[in-house]
């Protein structure tokens, strides 16, 4: 295996691109390091892209907010303004792993990493965020929903890479949430999550919804059908039965030790129903 | 496999060494620099027990490659005591029985002095949950988190 930190996004594209053999980009570590110990990847070819200017910052543009590939949950936990513009992206985010985990992990590599349970993507779909990728040929803006094609697979060409995750501008009365099931309280992967995004009119209508569910199927799924049984309401029960039964409709688990499909599934439309209420709070509804 | 040249500041020492490409900080520590106060427990990150801080952040050793220290700054357990006087964590640890067998005590300390630093009157909630990611199977952890938090007091008080 050879390391490379690479200067600019340029060189870590070019890297990759020319390397033969098995490559993997290293961002925080907590994964492919882990699979590096397993012997389940044995690369030629390891780039480390925390040496690229820019890629470990928080910049604020176009009213929201760019968060370089290579900041870590410790960080964006810090940064106060994203917090309270995207707080579920925050929380999700923020779940993951240990504090020693938050150290290091990264949002575009728990993205990479292509798992479905995966706890910052879920409100990373729900925000429309847009993940900027570089490759040889250049820079691409892709929306984070389709990135993952499933377990551990994206849709990332050979000598692409992520450089940045931007968030986008919100008006006034909207937020975010995260909820996760896991059987404990800490330390764990969710066997269901769901994130909420809202914006209110001033009345506290729902304007706009997104609906992203994790661990429910191959890819987090934004759930299109969910979303608008919230527009148009002001998330009386009626609605929220709705939404959670569209939910449930958009469910494909799997069936193991951590959880059957009947429980993943109906987890599910719960946590996305709590996740609303809670969006809706923070974004001034009274209910 | 070519070795990959890393100068590096280990609490407060400069450093300097040669590790392969894919060795992991905690076995460049340990085997190559003698400093054998951080432990493997799983090498997976799980555990806690290599903890150390890179850059101010608390981290797993084990998940850190060697190459990535290049012009770091590391902090370990060895740079905890000054000389013979012991830092308020681990006095209070010796005083509290807040160890058995000692594996995960180092982690445990860097990890503590890391939240102290942060956050020097944490509750028990937050301390807790902070210190989730060391696992500890000989204590049952009551003992550690009485440790810490007289260890914060008295810090408080100094």
């Amino acid at each position: 295996m050879r390391y490379l930190a690479a200067n600019t996004a340029h060189e870590a594209a070019e890297a990759l691109a020319s390397e033969p053999g098995l490559s993997r980009i290293l961002a925080g570590g907590t994964d492919v390091l882990v699979q590096l110990k397993a012997g389940m990847v044995e690369p030629d070819l390891v780039v480390d892209i925390k040496r690229i200017p820019g890629i470990r910052t928080i910049s604020a543009e176009a009213g929201g907010f760019r968060v370089g590939a290579a900041v870590s949950g410790a960080e964006l936990g810090e940064h106060a303004g994203l917090c309270a513009l995207w707080p579920g992206i925050a929380e999700g985010f923020q779940l993951i792993g240990s504090t020693q985990v938050q150290g290091r992990a990264t949002m575009a590599g728990n993205l990479c990493n292509g798992s479905p349970a995966a706890d910052s993507v879920p409100p990373l779909v729900a925000a429309n965020a847009v993940a900027r990728i570089t490759g040889p040929d250049g820079d691409r803006d892709v929306p984070i929903a389709d990135i993952p094609t499933g377990p551990g697979r994206t849709t990332l060409k050979k000598g692409e890479v992520i450089t940045s995750i931007f968030l986008p501008a919100r008006p006034d009365r909207a937020a975010d949430a995260y909820l996760r099931f896991i059987p404990r309280t800490e330390m764990d992967i969710a066997v269901a999550s769901a994130a909420v995004s809202l914006e209110l009119d001033p009345s506290g209508t729902v304007r706009s919804a997104r609906v992203a569910l994790g661990a429910v199927a191959p890819t987090v799924v934004a759930v299109e059908a969910a979303a608008s049984c919230l527009i148009g309401t002001s998330l009386d029960d009626e609605a929220l039965a709705r939404m959670a039964a569209a939910c449930e409709a958009a469910c494909a688990p799997i069936d193991d030790k951590r959880g059957t499909i009947e429980f993943r599934t109906r987890t599910a439309g719960v946590l996305a129903r709590r996740a609303a209420l809670i969006a809706y709070a923070r974004a001034g509804g009274s209910k | 496999m070519k070795k990959v040249h890393v100068s590096t500041t280990i609490n407060g020492d400069p450093y300097e060494f040669l590790c392969a490409p894919d060795e992991s900080l905690l076995d460049v520590l340990r085997d190559r620099l003698g400093l054998t106060g951080s432990k493997e427990g799983c090498g997976t990150g799980d555990c806690g027990a290599c903890s150390v801080t890179l850059n101010g952040r608390l981290v797993c050793s084990c998940l850190v490659l060697g190459a990535e220290a290049e012009g770091a700054e590391i902090a370990t357990i060895e740079g905890m005591a000054d000389g013979d006087d012991l830092h308020p964590l681990q006095q209070h640890f010796i005083d509290h029985a807040a160890l058995q067998c000692g594996i995960c005590t180092p982690g445990i300390l860097v990890a503590a002095r890391a939240l102290l630093e942060k956050n020097p009157d944490p509750t028990d909630e937050e301390l807790r949950y902070w210190l989730a990611g060391n696992l500890c199977r000989c204590t049952g952890y009551d003992k550690i988190i009485r440790a810490v938090q007289a260890a914060a007091a008295e810090m408080r008080g100094a």
